[in-house]
């Protein structure tokens, strides 16, 4: 029994890290109909800007802030210089443009800073805690609390306050948003900002845990995908019970069956859900007009 | 009398790969040549799937593990001879892509995306795990193909880089054929058609799944042979081949240099396999320039890199 919720305890643990890059994945494809591929890389710089500033003598706190306030910089200049004049091109091209540019900002990330493997402290020290029989790193519920919040606040966001309802109405229909006043090409940039933001602060709540480098963002990527495709993409109850699912799934795969297949089990399952549900566990039935 | 697309393409494609060779320095570049045919027949399978039927796959590269390492599993454990190996591959892929497919397909853009991604995933991963058949990630040597024992035999002694080049591309231009053939054929046209709308060309009649599944299975058996040469060619591989970067490499390829017509996207095969010998000049700005080549090809020339330069060559485009 405590096996089982030792297991548990680490896969919510990673299960919430890709809840939020699979978030971020959904509110990029809900602002401008594209996947993002570099989703991963915005995680990768919240770990790596934070491990520089924090070196160079900034208090973690404000290392932190400056990582996600640089990132979200990054993901507005991804969407101004690489998205936007792409508007319109085929789904192929698109996700050949975004793969393209984590390409890039890995290729710059290790000029920039290095190869090597980094972390900092955590916030509230290593030493595990013991609950219902198991262990749980005190990082571990700063990561699930920080990761809950975030889907408190994004739905506050999106359902109570102007600019939010903006961001759903150009995600429902953009030529309509723009018939009625929104600033349709302003929600893309916000939404590229705040999806970098939360990919970022993923990075700096599991940094301490797993470590970070240059090359962290593409399996990242692909597992928030997987989780944002399995949830059904553009739904953000859909991100969150991807990426929980997916991230129990791999632990109990791990911890029962075989470590080497963990990530076997993920994409059996997500093929199979993909088999009986062609939009996801949650996504919107859709029907082509002629 | 003009000449028709397919064999001016033809012609084309025939001419650089005999005409190159006389620019060639060292022997070393023989080998990037024949580098450049199998990447090159992998994704003129793809332009079968991505261009005319405008599907997307990112897990090719699991067909291209499955026919390289048949090639080095079936000599040792079924005692197949390894040309025979090679179909047995093809035969294999085939199958695969037939079995996963008729599920698979009818999924679309992105949900495609993440399913064929998945498939590529299980693949490279039963390569790598199965360390006790497969070798695991070190890798396994692959047997002679024997042909060039053969040719010696007629009296005609080839280098393997230099044989490798001729072979490879030999074949290249059989697959070439093949799928210009295709693009004219009942099937071609079919598939072209719901490229251009599901809805509209299941009123006309073509059965979509059914024309989907095949350009499937002929892109998988394409990406399978294409492995079976890399494997020959190299004598050694490793799960790598399979893998999900190899995937996205190919499709790169095809969408970079044009996936609407087979000599574009052989012309991107060609570039995005000499970028890499080219940018280690640059060492570690290597990753940073083929992800600035990517993303301003496909912003600044989306029909893709050979059409545009046709385009602005001669006013027209194939």
């Amino acid at each position: 029994m405590s096996e089982l919720i030792q297991f548990l305890f680490s896969g919510i643990t990673v299960g919430a890290v890709y809840a939020l890059v699979a978030l971020g994945f959904t509110i990029i494809y809900n602002a401008s109909d594209v996947v993002n591929f570099a989703q991963g890389e915005f995680v990768m710089l919240g770990g790596m800007i934070t491990v520089f500033s924090f070196a160079a003598g900034l208090p973690l706190p404000l290392a932190a802030l400056v990582a996600i306030l640089v990132t979200a910089g990054i993901g507005v200049a991804l969407n101004k210089l690489a998205i936007e004049p792409a508007r319109g091109a085929p789904v192929v091209s698109l996700i050949i443009i975004t793969i393209g540019a984590s390409i890039f900002i890995r290729g710059v990330t290790q000029i920039v800073f290095d190869k090597q493997l980094h972390r900092f402290p955590s916030i509230s020290g290593d030493d595990p805690l013991e609950l219902l029989g198991a262990t749980i790193l005190p990082q571990s519920l700063w990561v699930v609390a920080g990761a809950a919040a975030i889907f408190v606040a994004l739905y506050l966001f999106f359902t109570r306050t102007m600019t939010g309802r903006a961001v759903l109405a150009t995600s429902n229909n953009r030529l309509a948003a723009k018939l009625v006043g929104i600033n349709t090409n302003w929600v893309m940039t916000l939404s590229f900002a705040l999806s970098a933001a939360i990919g970022a602060l993923a990075g700096v709540l599991i940094t301490p845990i797993t470590l970070t480098s240059y090359d962290v963002g593409v399996a990242l990527a692909l597992k928030g995908f997987a989780a944002a495709m399995l949830g059904g993409m553009g739904n953000p109850k859909g991100a969150l019970a991807g990426g929980l699912i997916l991230g129990v799934l791999e632990a109990l795969t791990a911890g029962y069956l075989s470590s080497q297949y963990k990530e076997a089990a993920t994409f059996v399952v997500i093929l199979a859900v993909l088999f009986f549900m062609p939009q996801g566990l949650f996504g919107r039935k859709s029907t082509e007009r002629v | 009398m003009p000449v028709s697309a397919k064999w001016a393409t033809l012609l084309v494609l025939a001419a650089l790969i005999a005409v190159t060779p006389f620019f060639f320095p060292s022997s070393f570049y023989y080998r990037v040549g024949s580098l450049i045919f199998i990447n090159g027949l992998a994704v003129t399978g793809l332009v079968i799937l991505v261009g005319y039927a405008g599907q997307i796959s990112l897990g090719h590269a699991g067909f291209i593990g499955i026919g390289a390492y048949a090639c080095a599993l079936a000599p040792e454990y079924l005692g197949l001879h390894p040309g025979l190996a090679a179909v047995l591959g093809a035969v294999i892929s085939g199958l695969v892509a037939w079995g996963i497919g008729r599920p698979i397909l009818r999924l679309q853009g992105y949900y495609l995306a993440v399913a064929t991604l998945g498939f590529g995933i299980l693949v490279a991963m039963v390569l790598a795990n199965e360390t006790e058949i497969t070798g695991g990630p070190d890798g396994i040597v692959v047997p002679e193909l024997g042909l060039r024992d053969l040719l010696e035999l007629a009296g005609l002694d080839l280098r393997g880089s230099v044989f490798w080049y001729w072979f490879s591309g030999l074949v290249l231009l059989f697959g070439a054929w093949l799928a210009l053939n295709l693009h004219r054929s009942p099937t071609g046209r079919a598939l072209r058609a719901l490229h251009g709308s599901e809805v509209a060309a299941r009123t006309v009649g073509v059965d979509v799944a059914r024309a989907k599944l095949q350009a499937f299975v002929i892109s998988a058996i394409y990406a399978s042979v294409s492995g079976s040469l890399l494997a020959f060619q190299n004598r050694f591989i490793t799960p790598d081949v399979a893998g999900y970067l190899h995937s996205i490499e190919l499709v790169t390829m095809a969408v970079l240099g044009g996936a609407a017509s087979v000599l574009g996207a052989i012309f991107g095969a060609g570039v995005l396999t000499l970028l890499p010998q080219v940018l280690t000049v640059f060492a570690e700005y290597e990753q940073l320039m083929l992800g600035f080549v990517m993303m301003s090809v496909m912003i600044f020339l989306p029909a893709g890199l050979l059409p545009t330069i046709l385009r602005l060559i001669g006013g027209r485009s194939e």
